[in-house]
């Protein structure tokens, strides 16, 4: 049949040059077929094609109602008896019930009957039906003369636009009357009989997606972990061994001089353990740490207060992975001075309520340099460098507070969508009170800087919402459709962004 | 982080009105506080409303809680007024505060002062209510370590006496009410308080609770909760008496030094404070308020070398006293070292010693770093120079992690899907869920969590990775998901903390069958990445062997057992298909299988 048709749109062309319309020249035959017919050809250039809309105007059941019956005022005319008595409105509407409620208002309206007291009687002898007949003229012709005509019909209801898609066609470059088979894909069979030298093949629609491959994926934020982690690779950074959530209150704070009545050493900042509630020891150098807590030394005055071994005994999971940074500074300052850089990113646990932003655990970036010429300068330029590897150029610093690092800074990135400097992480020079117990001589400066990883994941991602970004409720469609991630270029919402500011 | 308010329109007043909103955010930006809100800029103000502006302070500056300390703070930054001499005024007989020896078991420290001839005003009084607000809420610790009490001098009568007595014994008219309670009433009038009742417990089931008499036996205080009504002051008030009780003798000096400092501007003699003697039981007398500056060395060479400047002796001096620190050159020491360098004995470059006096109302200067912070802020974070950090050092991945990598990427390349799930959850998904029994030597216990989601840290992936499933069931089936993260449980043998992490690797398969062969060709692919061969009991490589597991279906479980080339058997997890009632307690439609395992083996 699509051969045959086909075949006789050629035919048609080569004896007429061109179709002006398929509507009139292909009457028996659906729009759809033509047009599958014509975008073969198309692809084969025989021909080309122009899509003709034709709009026309079809009866719906209430109108076609009233071509049988006649309109709802003709009816209620016709329903009047001629003469003084009429007929009562009780009767009228027992007797037409809907009609007598549809058709009362224009009978009135056209002067054709009136109210006398509880009945209605005519006004004139006989009527035009001239709704009937505009039906009549619409199922005949498809439209009719008078727009205003079509309109209250429409807004009748008794009446519905329809579109009718034709085609006008003309000779493409490659016409010919005569129709090959084309080969939609290259076969084996083809290679081995090397039918595929004269074959001709199915043109490829470009503009369509190809088939989902059935692959795995990996998740996003672990893509952006992959990136960071290359970056510290990139300049010289050793990655820690942070897997160990439980570290002991000694560790996470006291070690840091977070002297032991700090706020994020409340129950409604911190995880405690109740299974293992304690450490069973704390190591040798603990008493250093309970007299600069309490005393000072190393030029500083200390917090002052009694240190209670017990409280540094107390297991937690750990608020930052800087529990296990000091540790490793612990470790360095047992071997002869080198300059060192170490990095984790892991996760660390907060006791806060969850929200769009916060979970109850989260991954941390953490990087530290240990290194006898470190300052602040040299910080933050080791901090533009960092960032310029995101992508992120223009960077301030704010300075901060911090107890286990001075001076401290807030780093800040200019934001171009929310047009304002944002907060993307901390930094500062560790504190003598912390290295020297630890056993870093005087004059290494200890550096460290931390950001979260799932705020710059969110950013580059465009998720609003941290839950779906980590955890069980995690969509896996969103896993297994987003894309590579790239710090340094554009992704997600930001290229999506940047074209619409392109456009505009 | 405390955020303060402040009166828009006085404090640029104040500033001369040389700033808008937009210039003194970047003020507050240089000199290290945030302004969070101009409400003003926020909200359409209610007429005769003034504009607050909201204001971050980093939370080891109590000496800019409140507005006072804040302008002083800024108008010196800007060199716009000196730093003021805070003075102790000389009294012949100065009031007195006697401890008795009881206070000793509840609240043992007591410190006092007066503020003479002061001008109040609406807004200083309310300034003066919201620093003690602040101070209570941070540094006090919410009044557990230091609280503090303000009265109307000129309503009572010296000597005062600190004293612990039995509740019942103590009755007075709490402040804004007209009720007199003894101790009992006031724990059960308060209980229901908003604002007290987060104190209460501080003293509730101590035999005697703290309290602060007149000469005539009139409750002034009942620290840490309540002041009395009788002493309380008003606009009226010219002279005023504080106390401030603790149990931390260091904290109770700053506060009260910090109240004295912010308000003695409004004395008749600014910045002078009338002192007050306190007596303990053993006759030891105290006088308060100590003023005197701290005085740290520090050198040139030193904070240049922090900060990253090359700074003269001169403008060090200078950038320093921008944050109230008196610095100068100790002439002493440094006519030795210029004598040295006259004589080319000492090396050339610069160094000079610098003596700093702390005012006391920096108590957050430490140590010589403080006071290297300061002259970066003086000078401007953003202003310092970049230097390069130009020490090489290597860079290595944890070889823990680099195995783990390679495991999830042949999961991902073999098509399956990596999740990330939570490392906390319930005791019944880690055990009853999962038809599992708590053997009490497992899973680390959390002390205090906010909800029953975070009870326990994982001892097994398969919680989390079931949750997900659960989760997704608008997901098309078959679900091939993986997860290479830590669990966490007990190890009495490992010293320190008792708790160890163990890397897993874990995947569920789920679809219309269980089809264990999916399951199964995942973890063959796995090992084969691994080269470790599929072989049999008592040869190197790894076998499957059958086990009773009740997270399982019997009899379509096993253990997946390693051996190593030296033919040591270690289990490194289980491989089975889910308990068909493991699925109803997750709410699973569809069957599972699943392996988890342990890849540490194969570092």
């Amino acid at each position: 049949m699509s051969e045959e048709l086909k075949l006789s749109i050629l035919n048609k062309l080569e004896s007429e040059n061109s179709i002006a319309d398929t509507k009139t020249a292909f009457v028996d035959v659906s729009p759809e077929t033509i047009l599958g017919a014509l975008k073969s050809l198309e692809s084969q250039e025989k021909v080309n094609y122009k899509t003709l809309t034709t709009e026309f105007w079809t009866i719906e059941a209430e109108g076609q109602d009233q071509i049988d019956n006649g309109s709802y005022e003709a009816r209620i005319f016709y329903a009047v008896p001629a003469g003084e008595e009429g007929i009562t409105i009780a009767e009228l509407n027992s007797k037409y019930g809907k009609v007598a409620n549809l058709g009362q208002g224009k009978a009135f309206q056209n002067k054709w009957v009136k109210k006398n007291g509880s009945s209605i009687v005519r006004l004139v002898d006989s009527i035009v039906d001239q709704i009937k007949a505009d039906l009549e003229v619409v199922q005949a012709t498809g439209t009719h003369p008078n727009t205003n005509v079509i309109r209250d019909l429409k807004r009748r209801s008794l009446i519905k636009q329809n579109k009718v898609l034709s085609y006008s066609v003309s000779k493409g470059a490659n016409f010919s009357t005569e129709l090959r088979k084309q080969a939609t894909d290259l076969t084996v069979e083809m290679l081995q009989s090397g039918a595929w030298k004269k074959a001709e093949f199915k043109k490829f629609n470009f503009d369509s997606l190809g088939v989902n491959p059935s692959g795995g994926h990996l998740h996003p934020l672990m893509k952006v972990r992959e990136e960071f982690r290359q970056i510290f690779f990139d300049t010289g950074f050793e990655e820690m061994p942070t897997n160990e959530f439980v570290v002991s209150s000694f560790w996470n704070f006291d070690a840091l001089f977070v002297p032991q009545q700090h706020a994020a050493r409340d129950l409604q900042d911190t995880f405690f353990l109740k299974e293992p509630a304690v450490a069973t020891e704390l190591p040798e150098f603990w008493e250093t740490v309970k007299d600069v807590h309490e005393k000072g030394g190393y030029g500083s005055i200390g917090y002052r207060y009694p240190w209670s071994q017990e409280e540094a005994k107390k297991l937690v999971l750990r608020t930052h992975t800087t529990a296990v940074s000091s540790q490793m500074l612990y470790k360095l300052a047992q071997e002869p001075y080198r300059p060192a850089k170490y990095f984790s990113i892991d996760r660390v646990y907060r006791n806060e309520a969850v929200d769009a932003t916060h979970l109850a655990e989260f991954h941390q970036v953490e990087g530290i340099i240990a290194d006898k010429n470190m300052s602040l300068g040299s910080l933050i330029a080791f901090m533009d460098r960092f960032f310029q590897k995101m992508g992120i150029t223009k960077l301030r610093f704010k300075p901060a507070y911090n107890p286990y690092t001075e001076p401290s800074l807030e780093i800040f990135s200019w934001h171009e969508g929310l047009n304002t400097w944002v907060e993307i992480g901390n930094s500062g020079m560790f504190r003598p009170e912390m290295l020297r117990p630890l056993g870093l001589e005087e004059g290494v400066q200890v550096a460290g800087f931390g950001l979260s990883l799932e705020r710059p994941t969110m950013i580059k991602y465009g998720v609003d919402n941290i839950r779906a970004l980590v955890g069980h409720k995690v969509d896996l469609g969103m896993v297994e459709t987003n894309p590579a991630c790239r710090l340094d270029k554009k992704m997600g919402k930001e290229v999506f962004q940047s074209a619409v500011e392109t456009a505009n | 982080m405390p955020t303060i308010n402040i009166d828009k329109q006085d404090l640029f007043e104040y500033l001369d009105n040389q700033y808008n909103t937009a210039q003194f955010r970047e003020l507050c930006f240089e000199f290290g506080i945030e302004l969070e809100e101009d409400t003003s800029e926020k909200f359409v103000l209610a007429p005769g409303e003034r504009a607050q502006l909201k204001i971050d302070i980093p939370a080891n500056r109590y000496d800019l809680l409140c507005f006072e300390g804040l302008t002083r703070a800024l108008g010196i930054f800007l060199g716009r007024e000196p730093s003021p001499t805070y003075r102790v005024a000389h009294t012949e007989n100065p009031h007195r505060i006697m401890v008795s020896a009881d206070c000793a078991q509840i609240r043992p420290f007591v410190v006092g002062a007066v503020l003479r001839g002061v001008k109040l005003t609406k807004e200083r009084y309310q300034s003066l209510i919201d620093l003690q607000d602040k101070l209570h809420n941070n540094l006090c610790r919410r009044r557990t370590l230091v609280s503090i009490g303000t009265h109307d001098l000129d309503t009572v009568e010296g000597p005062f006496t600190y004293e612990a007595r039995r509740p019942e014994d103590i009755r007075f008219v709490p402040l804004n009410q007209k009720e007199e309670m003894d101790g009992h009433r006031v724990i059960e009038f308060y209980e229901t308080e908003m604002h007290i009742k987060k104190f209460l417990h501080i003293i509730r089931d101590s035999p005697v609770y703290p309290v602060v008499y007149d000469a005539q036996g009139r409750v002034m205080s009942l620290p840490p909760l309540i002041n009395s009504e009788h002493s309380k002051i008003t606009l009226d008030t010219k002279n005023i008496f504080i106390e401030i009780t603790a149990t931390d003798i260091t904290k109770v000096n700053m506060v009260l030094n910090i109240i004295l400092t912010m308000f003695s501007g409004y004395c008749s003699e600014p910045f002078t404070v009338e002192p007050v003697e306190v007596v303990y039981p053993d006759g030891e007398t105290l006088v308060y308020p100590n003023f005197e500056r701290r005085t740290m060395t520090t050198s040139t060479k030193y904070l240049n070398g922090i900060v990253g400047v090359q700074k003269s002796n001169d403008e060090i001096i200078a950038l320093l006293n921008k944050m109230s620190l008196d610095a100068s050159l100790d002439k002493k020491t440094n006519a030795v070292s210029g004598l040295l360098k006259k004589m080319s004995l000492s090396d050339k470059s610069e160094d000079s010693q610098i003596i700093v006096k702390v005012p006391v109302t920096r108590p957050d200067i430490l140590q010589e770093c403080d006071i290297a912070g300061c002259l970066g802020i003086a000078f401007g974070y953003n202003n310092i120079p970049r230097a390069q950090n130009n020490s090489a050092t290597v860079g290595k991945a944890l070889p823990l992690n680099k195995l783990t990598d390679l495991v999830r990427k042949e999961m991902a390349m073999a098509g399956w899907t990596e999740a990330l799930t939570l490392s906390l959850c319930s005791h019944d998904e880690s055990f009853k869920f999962l038809r599992r029994t708590d053997p009490g030597t497992e899973a680390v216990v959390l002390a205090n969590p906010m909800t029953i989601e975070f009870q326990v840290c994982r001892s097994t992936m398969l919680p989390g990775l079931l949750k997900t499933i659960r989760e997704n069931k608008k997901h098309a089936i078959p679900f091939k998901i993986f997860e290479v993260s830590d669990v966490v449980f007990k190890n009495p043998e490992l010293k320190g903390t008792g708790a160890q992490n163990e890397r897993r690797a874990c995947a569920l398969f789920s679809s219309r069958m269980a089809q264990f062969e999916v399951i199964q060709g995942l973890l063959d692919t796995i090992m084969q990445s691994l080269n470790v061969r599929h072989t049999r009991k008592g040869a190197a490589g790894y076998y499957l062997a059958e086990a009773e597991l009740p997270t399982y279906l019997s009899g379509r479980s096993a253990s997946v057992v390693y051996t190593d080339e030296d033919l040591n058997e270690v289990v490194l997890g289980s491989i089975g298909v889910m308990h068909p009632e493991v699925l109803v307690n997750f709410e699973l439609d569809y069957p599972v299988s699943a392996f988890e395992i342990n890849i540490e083996p194969f570092l």
